[in-house]
């Protein structure tokens, strides 16, 4: 029995070393600042949400009412946050025709409602601040983590215009970092704030159930551990007469 | 006589439920042996159950339409009371029952579990594990997500380079030119009704076959040599209690682990859910890099390591289906003294290793975009990997066994 663990425990230790099969970008993305437990910053992140990217983007599998989980009212929501649709109980849909869109931006721009599945947190959150002023595309904006994006740097007027510094790669020019060209409304720290809640937000649109499922996984695994002890000893007690 | 009594006797005589009983838990007899290896075979038949009761629960919100589909898994994840939990029980029960089906082949590989008179378990084992293979291929298009869709793309198309009627073949199993809303419904039927049917009946000649010759164990020896004066194996145990009891066991451990992925890391890091199947399916957007999921690597990986014939990849197709056929040959295939790997001597062992490092590596390398070195590498496991069955013959034969014992040991 202890040799047959062994076997199976050295078959595990090779595995982990295989466990870096998805990303692999070759962009470096900054650490997201995300708190699911934070009810106050994914409230702002929901205020922003509604407010800069359901515009164009939907979310089209999310509901107004969903946002009861954040601790807010029905009645809060539809004051404030109700925008493109006329009763909470509705998706989060965008008025804007996929034909328009495509026409102006390029390509449609895609449901945001598990965009953070898809993208994953560090690059929503470099994504969103790495936008910089570019006179040669056709927005007047690119970006240093999604070169050539049709997507135009919606909150500028927040985050203000970046200026990028270059740095020699070999024989290529390449983006080292992003300085200010002109401030915006606020300043690049609290811009980082905003995107951090911003971001947070999009993580627990994603998967709104998230917080819930770990915790009854720890009801269930308790409950599992205490079950163990029983089965434990129950095969104990019959096996005790096996030679 | 009891009321109790007087039911069962009632039933006995229209029905021999007294006697299933009997033949297949109280009075079958099971190596009293069995080690952690064990267990795995029980855990198959619980994950194809939870598949099951889950798979009936997706499918009365799930909508199996191009245009509906990715919409209705979201409204299951979300709207649909413990939709989340079940759809993350079938994701995380899929990957577990290929993790945990990969156990139980490799116990039949130590221990000579395939080898005479077990040969027909072996070979509905290989059946079943094809069939599994398709279902899981069948059901993981269903989310239509990137990855469901152009994963199908690519396994579809490789009919395509069989020669003179590949394309019609392909034309045929898609029902359209590309992947599309027919070829959903028509993966969405194989995969609810079709091969789950096909399943259980595999599943069931499995076990009618295995109560028929008895158990192997550890050890490769047959216990039904030496019997007691009422006829029962001297090393058999009744499997009802004592292997029902130590099961229970093993299930609830394995329920940790599972539950540990269901409700902690149900992606698994992109490993049971690619985070690209988050994203609906997009014909006209190719993914910058397209892989099954982690279960058919292996052989995806074989399938790229073999070059190209004239412009077609059949070969490689033809390499890769030649990978799992040669499986069902593998009784035949072993002319070893022993069974078990305890008393087999250091070829056959070192051998194995062999085996199961290129049958990881190629894992891996399935999962990894293809480079030179990589394809390299892929080539070297590939060959390996054939040269374990195709020299089996020879090097079962010459290696240095141990004596078995006369009965089974601690």
């Amino acid at each position: 029995m202890m040799k047959s663990m062994k076997t199976f425990v050295l078959l595990l230790a090779v595995l982990p070393t295989l466990a870096f099969a998805s990303g692999g970008h070759a962009v470096h993305l900054d650490k997201a600042p995300v708190d699911l437990a934070d009810k106050e910053s994914l409230q702002r992140g929901a205020r922003i949400f509604v407010n800069y990217c359901l515009n164009c983007h939907s979310a089209n599998y999310m509901r107004y009412s969903r946002l009861q989980d954040l601790g807010l009212s029905e009645d809060q929501i539809k004051q404030n946050l109700l925008f493109t649709a006329e009763k909470p109980g509705e998706t989060m849909g965008v008025a804007m025709s996929r034909t328009d869109a495509k026409a102006w931006f390029g390509a449609t721009p895609p449901d945001l409602t598990v965009i953070a599945r898809s993208r994953g947190a560090d690059w929503l959150y470099s994504y969103l601040r790495g936008f910089y002023r570019d006179d040669s595309r056709p927005t007047g904006w690119n970006n240093t983590v999604f070169e050539k994006v049709g997507m135009p740097h919606v909150m500028w007027s927040l985050q203000g215009e970046m200026r990028p510094v270059y740095r020699k790669d070999g024989e290529h020019e390449v983006v080292a970092r992003l300085e200010l060209a002109r401030p915006g409304s606020v300043t690049l720290a609290e811009y980082d704030a905003m995107v951090g809640d911003l971001v947070n937000y999009l993580v627990w649109m994603g998967e709104p159930v998230k917080m819930q499922r770990m915790q009854i996984g720890l009801i269930v695994l308790a409950f599992l551990g205490i079950f163990f002890i029983f089965a434990y000893y129950l095969k104990k007690e019959y096996w005790k007469d096996v030679h | 006589m009891t009321g109790m009594q007087k039911l069962l006797g009632w039933i006995d005589a229209r029905f021999p439920l007294t006697a299933t009983i009997r033949a297949h838990l109280t009075e079958y007899y099971a190596p009293k042996n069995f080690n952690f290896w064990y267990f795995f075979g029980s855990l198959a038949l619980l994950v194809l159950v939870l598949q099951i009761v889950t798979g009936i629960f997706l499918t009365m919100n799930y909508k199996p339409d191009a245009g509906l589909a990715f919409a209705s898994v979201e409204y299951i994840m979300r709207d649909v009371d413990w939709g989340w939990m079940i759809r993350y029980m079938h994701s995380t029960g899929a990957s577990m029952f290929f993790v945990v089906v990969y156990l139980h082949m490799f116990r039949g590989l130590m221990y000579g579990s395939y080898r005479k008179p077990r040969e027909l378990i072996w070979i509905f084992g290989v059946l079943i594990y094809l069939a599994l293979m398709a279902e899981a291929f069948m059901g993981y298009l269903l989310p239509w997500g990137q990855m469901s869709f152009w994963g199908a793309q690519v396994i579809v198309n490789l009919f395509a380079a069989v020669p003179f009627i590949g394309d019609d073949l392909s034309l045929w199993i898609r029902g359209d030119y590309v992947i599309s809303d027919a070829t959903l419904n028509r993966f969405f039927a194989f995969h609810v009704i079709a091969l789950p049917l096909v399943l259980l009946a595999l599943v069931a000649v499995h076990l009618v076959a295995l109560h028929e010759v008895g158990s192997n164990n550890p050890d490769g020896v047959e216990i039904k040599k030496h019997k007691d004066a009422n006829g029962k194996p001297l090393d058999g145990i009744p499997f009802h209690p004592y292997y029902t009891v130590k099961d229970i066991v093993g299930v609830v451990v394995f329920l940790m682990v599972f539950s540990a992925i269901v409700f902690f890391t149900p992606e698994m890091g992109g490993w049971f859910l690619e985070r690209d199947n988050f994203v609906p399916a997009d014909p006209l957007k190719t993914p910058e890099h397209i892989a099954p999921l982690w279960y058919f690597t292996p052989f995806y990986a074989i399938l790229r390591a073999v070059p190209p014939l004239f412009g077609s990849q059949f070969p490689g197709v033809v390499a890769m289906g030649a990978a799992i056929v040669l499986m069902f040959f593998l009784p035949w295939l072993d002319r070893g003294k022993v069974k078990s790997i305890r008393y087999r001597g250091p070829i056959y062992k070192f051998m194995l290793a062999v085996f199961v490092v290129s049958f990881i590596g190629l894992g891996y390398l399935g999962t990894q975009p293809s480079t030179p070195v990589a394809t390299m590498f892929a080539r070297a496991f590939s060959i390996l990997y054939f040269l374990f069955f195709l020299l089996m013959p020879w090097y079962t034969a010459i290696d240095k066994t141990k004596p078995e014992p006369e009965r089974v040991t601690g």
